[in-house]
């Protein structure tokens, strides 16, 4: 690997050659704020929240997808970088609930982003929930279009190819096949879509009802990471246990072999831990000979 | 991958005019395993495939989108996210005749018609490159065969005799009609214009047609490029960059194949010469390309032309026949061309979403880098050029040693509309007085420079050379040749308005900026439109910054600039 020597804020820093400016800064600058970049799929760089400023570049240009150049100077933060992020963060905040996405309130407050100066008016994405299966519910209405989900599904990790973007412009959504119930389409609840959505808008069927009872308390969950039991594969598991009882589960995305993906049986094929077994076995012979 | 489908078979129709482009479906039984990568490699036929099945049948139904995911194995979520990315298509049932009416910039002021004004059952269009016969309208009856007629210079009358199912003739005009320059000997890129039958080859030869293919096979590829690049010769499609460099640096690839796109999609708002180029003189645009693919070492040669342009669907198609009953392209001959129609996506025209049209994705540009030149159409080395760049090369060829010839195309308040090849370095009012100046009457208020994505100017820059470099110091382009000439009776704040509406329209979506920031713009427009202030300008400027400056591709960055030109040069909402 060639060593790349370049400027970043004013410090000359060295990244292997092939590496983006985000993974340039690694922990340093880590306070470039990103939205639609995950740990395990390659970048659509879509939501523009990781724009940097580079020297000699007409635009500002994506910290997640653009690869490091020699003698390249980057500056993290501008008026025209903060100015960027702000208006990206308004652009969403109003039009879309990111209430589930993390870190929002704190980049709103940083880049002075004002969501609301839009109006009541404004245009949004809002729409009813979509509870068509027992395992997981779309709320589309948190989505940023991130295109996370479409590639977890797509070539990037499960083939399944169930959900693409369907639409244009601002109609843009995603969408199965004629808009089908999932129950009609080629999911195989997989759940890795759940795994790289980064605003809560694909969640478990089990947290969707929490939340919406009320029940749901981030603050007094334990996470226990475990292996799967069901095969011989050995994917990681992550525990989300409140009260005693998993309500959710995730799989570690630094795990060199499943990088956080599972199947229907290690994501959702939880609750016989807890539900126990609820008909006690029969001793009698002629039941079961 | 498990391809799910809902086992209801297409309808005959639908199977008909999916195999005109796949060929018959081979027998498979349920053991057998072919299909796989053979059929995934068809998938750049899944835009004809769309085609097909919404001509035939008049919109695209959820089993056709099954049996097309099935032929291409692909998925029918796919087959479906493309199908909806394109405005000509339908995937609910809807009647055989469709009407889409031009409402943008031209038609609007000058033919009187906007989206109030359409009978319920009429679409809306963006432009069709018909501004200098404005009004237009485009009447497609899907059909076998359908028939997909533009006709200009419409009236109320027509519009609603379309839309309640008359029998439409398509137009008689010959293409030189709106050459208003049609036979003067000095024309260049428009010599041909009026010479009779365009699809004659025997005149095209007579005329000095293919003099310059031999003279390119006589130099090879390094002189060919070399005399290009002597010609300063400069693209064509807005973005100015030298022709030689994109050519050699794709000739100097050691990646094969080759491609070479032509972008015929054309689709910037007022803009209408490369029509006019590919009406008059197809096979020229055929010839540049095959000298074009020597130079490059292209052993692809696409046409990229917009699905709004029936007529020049048919001239090219013809032509291409030509040419390879002619042996001048074909397999054999290690070059051929082949002609992808689009069907309504303006952003298809931007150099990278071409490549995701024509490969049979949704039109979203690409990342750059990587640059065409490098990894574009299929992943391999690409040249992406205009119809009008293409134009200029067999002259140079000839001994032309300099690119100074370029078209305008000029539309609303003057005389003669139409396309007009100068030599550069006219002031905008010599060019309009080319046109016949003003109409009688006609104040001048503004002028539309370079469409949509291009800027106005007011009555003080007539003195403005047209010239890349002068327009570009004064904070302008010349763009794609737009001259927008716009008299007293014009609405300015419609027009602006309107862009506004363009640009939502036709974002295709992907990124925030762009997506959320087109709506945002045309809210904010609404709004002052209807008297409110304040603070609204600086909301606008906030906006149009972001956009400029953070969306992927030229159609994001360019989406404020008329906008912010019509506030700040013209002042059509006043001071804050």
């Amino acid at each position: 690997m060639t060593e790349i020597s370049l400027n970043i804020d004013g410090e000359n820093v060295t990244a292997e050659e092939g590496t983006t400016i985000l993974q340039a800064c690694g922990g340093k600058s880590g306070d470039i704020p990103t939205l639609c970049y995950g740990d395990t799929i390659t970048p659509k760089n879509a939501c523009r929240l990781c724009m940097v400023e580079v020297e000699g570049s007409r635009t500002l240009v994506p910290a997640c997808s653009r690869p490091v150049e020699p003698d390249m100077v980057v500056k993290t933060r501008s008026d025209r970088v903060d100015h960027a992020r702000k208006m990206v963060l308004e652009f969403l905040g109003s039009s879309v609930d990111l209430s589930l996405t993390e870190n929002v309130t704190e980049w709103n407050a940083e880049y002075g982003a004002d969501p609301e100066r839009y109006g009541d008016a404004a245009a949004t994405v809002t729409q009813p929930v979509k509870v068509d299966n027992d395992l997981y519910v779309r709320d589309y209405s948190k989505c940023i279009l991130c295109y996370q989900c479409v590639d977890a599904c797509g070539e990037q990790w499960q083939n399944s190819f169930v959900i693409e973007i369907a639409g244009r412009g601002f109609e843009s959504h995603v969408s199965t096949e004629n808009d089908v119930a999932l129950t009609d389409s080629a999911c195989v609840y997989c759940g890795n879509c759940i795994q790289v959505c980064p605003t809560g808008a694909l969640i478990p069927t089990s947290e969707y009802e929490m939340r919406a009872a009320g029940t749901w308390d981030e603050d007094a969950q334990e996470t226990t990471n475990t292996i799967c039991a069901f095969c011989g594969v050995g994917c990681g598991l992550t525990l989300h246990v409140q009260d005693n009882t998993i309500v959710k589960v995730t799989s570690p995305e630094d795990n060199a072999i499943t990088h956080g993906n599972l199947c229907i049986k290690g994501r959702f094929g939880f609750t016989h831990v807890q539900d126990g077994r609820t008909i006690p076995p029969t001793a009698d012979p002629e039941a079961h000979p | 991958m498990d391809l799910k489908t809902r086992g209801v078979p297409a309808t005959d129709e639908e199977r008909a005019a999916i195999e005109l482009v796949l060929g018959p479906a081979p027998a498979r039984d349920m053991h057998d395993a072919r299909g796989g990568h053979e059929f995934r490699s068809r998938r750049h036929l899944l835009l004809p495939t769309l085609n097909a099945v919404n001509d035939r049948v008049g919109w695209i139904s959820q089993q056709a989108i099954d049996h097309i995911a099935e032929r291409l194995d692909a998925s029918p979520a796919e087959i479906y996210g493309v199908a909806t990315f394109y405005a000509l298509f339908a995937t609910e049932a809807r009647p055989p005749r469709q009407v889409h009416v031009c409402v943008d910039l031209a038609c609007r002021a000058f033919g009187g018609v906007t989206e109030a004004d359409l009978p319920a059952d009429a679409h809306p269009s963006p432009c069709l490159g018909m501004c200098e016969q404005a009004p237009a309208m485009l009447v497609i009856d899907s059909g076998n065969p359908a028939q997909r007629v533009a006709i200009g210079g419409i009236t109320a009358d027509q519009i609603g005799a379309a839309t309640s199912g008359d029998r439409i003739e398509p137009p008689t005009r010959s293409p030189a009609e709106f050459v208003p320059q049609a036979g003067d000997p000095d024309l260049v890129l428009l010599r041909r214009a009026g010479s009779g039958d365009p699809l004659d080859i025997e005149a095209y030869v007579e005329d000095g047609g293919l003099a310059a293919l031999a003279q390119a096979i006589d130099f090879g590829p390094a002189k060919i490029i070399a005399a290009v690049e002597a010609s300063g010769l400069l693209g064509r499609g807005g973005a100015a960059f030298p022709t030689a460099r994109k050519w050699e640096a794709v000739r100097t690839q050691e990646t094969m194949p080759h491609h070479l796109v032509c972008n015929a999609d054309e689709s910037e708002p007022g803009t209408f010469k490369d029509r006019t180029l590919m009406e008059n003189d197809p096979f020229a645009l055929l010839e540049s390309m095959i000298i074009a693919a020597i130079a490059t070492g292209c052993q692809y040669g696409w046409i990229y032309l917009r699905g709004e342009y029936p007529s020049v669907e048919a001239t090219l198609t013809s032509a291409i026949e030509t040419f390879r009953r002619s042996g001048l392209l074909g397999p054999q001959k290690g070059f051929d061309i082949t002609l992808v129609r689009g069907a309504g996506a303006y952003i298809c025209g931007e150099e990278t979403a071409i490549f995701n049209s024509i490969e049979g994705y949704r039109g979203e540009p690409r990342n750059k880098p990587p640059f065409p030149f490098e990894v574009g159409l299929f992943g391999q080395p690409t040249v992406v050029n205009n119809v009008e760049t293409m134009m200029n090369i067999p002259s140079i060829m000839l001994g032309r040693t300099e690119s100074n010839r370029r078209l305008f195309c000029l539309s609303g308040a003057v005389v003669n509309p139409g396309v007009y090849e100068v030599e550069l370095g006219l002031t905008l009012a010599e060019l309009i007085d080319m046109a016949g100046g003003l109409r009688d009457g006609s104040q001048l208020q503004a002028v539309l420079l370079g469409g949509a994505a291009g800027r106005f100017v007011g009555p003080d820059s007539l003195d403005l050379v047209l010239t890349h470099e002068a327009t570009r110091d004064a904070g302008l382009s010349l763009g794609s040749g737009v001259v927008m000439v716009l008299d007293q009776t014009v609405d300015l704040v419609d027009q602006v308005r309107r862009i506004a509406a363009f640009f939502r329209d036709e974002s295709c979506g992907q990124c925030v900026p762009c997506r959320v920031g087109t709506v945002r713009q045309e809210e904010v427009i609404e709004r002052l439109a209807s008297g409110i202030r304040d603070g609204q300008l600086e909301l606008l400027e906030d906006i149009g910054k972001a956009m400029t400056d953070a969306s992927i591709c030229g159609l994001g960055q360019t989406a404020h600039g008329a906008i912010e030109s019509a506030i700040v040069t013209l002042g059509v909402f006043g001071d804050d």
